[in-house]
């Protein structure tokens, strides 16, 4: 994860404050793709979500008489995306896809891929290599079809790399609702690849 | 999650339930031992496992890392006009 250290951070903010815009871009250029990313999990278009980004730098700078360092500053910017990105998914008046509210007993698997004991009804086969490009393609197509919070959830776990506790602090969840999320979507993701795979085998 | 039978051994289908956690490890000392004995007599639970990890890292692989020169030209914009209203 790109991240600016605890000891930057307080230098970093005092340059800011002094108007310092080499050091606004460094944290801009550090941190944009992911808030961008991340916009992109409540709001559907680019243009959308690039609108987002800027209306949450200027909150920052705004802002940034408020952080008080209790968590990290990266933190408390994506903390910021989320607020902005939601508020602008709900004045778009965005309907709610049906598959935000997923249903409460998903499975990690199809049943039908277990006996009724329990166990595999036919063997789990390795995975051919595949092109990163591709398994690109295949991850994007199946993390977009995701209900929305399992879409932000898996977006920072997995594709930002963030530690569970920051997580759950951007997006107002609790560890195991976080996790309950993270694994229906990986497990969908899996899903996704194994039939890909699956294809050209 | 789903609730674990006590004492008895995990189930395959069981086993699927639990990846996240344990990969993260927050199964408790003893759902991860059931855990780590289902694995080491099962191939097809090792082959999942494998299979999840790999899910992990490739989507561990769709990040951006550039800032587009008309976001950042904005950006700065924005940054400049934030300065006059401060001072």
């Amino acid at each position: 994860m790109q991240t600016v250290s605890r000891t930057d951070e307080s230098a970093l903010i005092a340059a800011l404050r002094s108007g310092d815009e080499r050091a606004f871009m460094e944290l801009v250029e550090a941190y944009t793709p992911g808030m961008r990313r991340l916009a992109l999990t409540f709001v559907r278009t680019p243009a959308v979500a690039d609108e987002v980004v800027q209306e949450s730098w200027l909150g920052v700078l705004r802002g940034l008489d408020r952080f008080e360092g209790r968590s990290s500053l990266k933190t408390w910017i994506y903390r910021i995306v989320a607020n902005v990105a939601r508020t602008r998914a709900v004045r778009e008046a965005r309907t709610v896809p049906f598959s935000a509210f997923a249903a409460d007993d998903e499975r990690s698997v199809d049943p039908e891929r277990f006996v009724a004991d329990g166990h595999w009804a036919s063997p789990v086969e390795p995975w051919q290599a595949v092109l990163d490009a591709e398994a690109r393609g295949v991850i994007d197509r199946a993390i977009a079809a995701l209900p929305e919070q399992q879409r932000q959830v898996i977006e920072l776990r997995d594709v930002q790399g963030w530690p569970s506790d920051e997580v759950c602090n951007v997006l107002d969840l609790s560890e195991t609702n976080q996790r309950v999320l993270l694994h229906r979507a990986r497990s969908k993701v899996r899903a996704a690849l194994d039939e890909y795979l699956g294809e050209s085998r | 999650m789903i609730a674990l039978r006590r004492q008895k051994k995990l189930t395959c289908r069981e086993m699927v339930e639990l990846v996240t956690e344990y990969l993260d490890g927050t199964l408790s000392r003893r759902d991860r031992a059931r855990f780590d004995a289902h694995l080491s007599a099962c191939t097809n639970c090792t082959q999942y496992v494998e299979q999840f990890r790999e899910t992990v890292r490739l989507t561990g692989m769709l990040r951006e890392d550039d800032v587009s020169p008309e976001a950042a030209a904005a950006l700065l914009a924005q940054f400049s006009e934030w300065k006059r209203e401060e001072t």
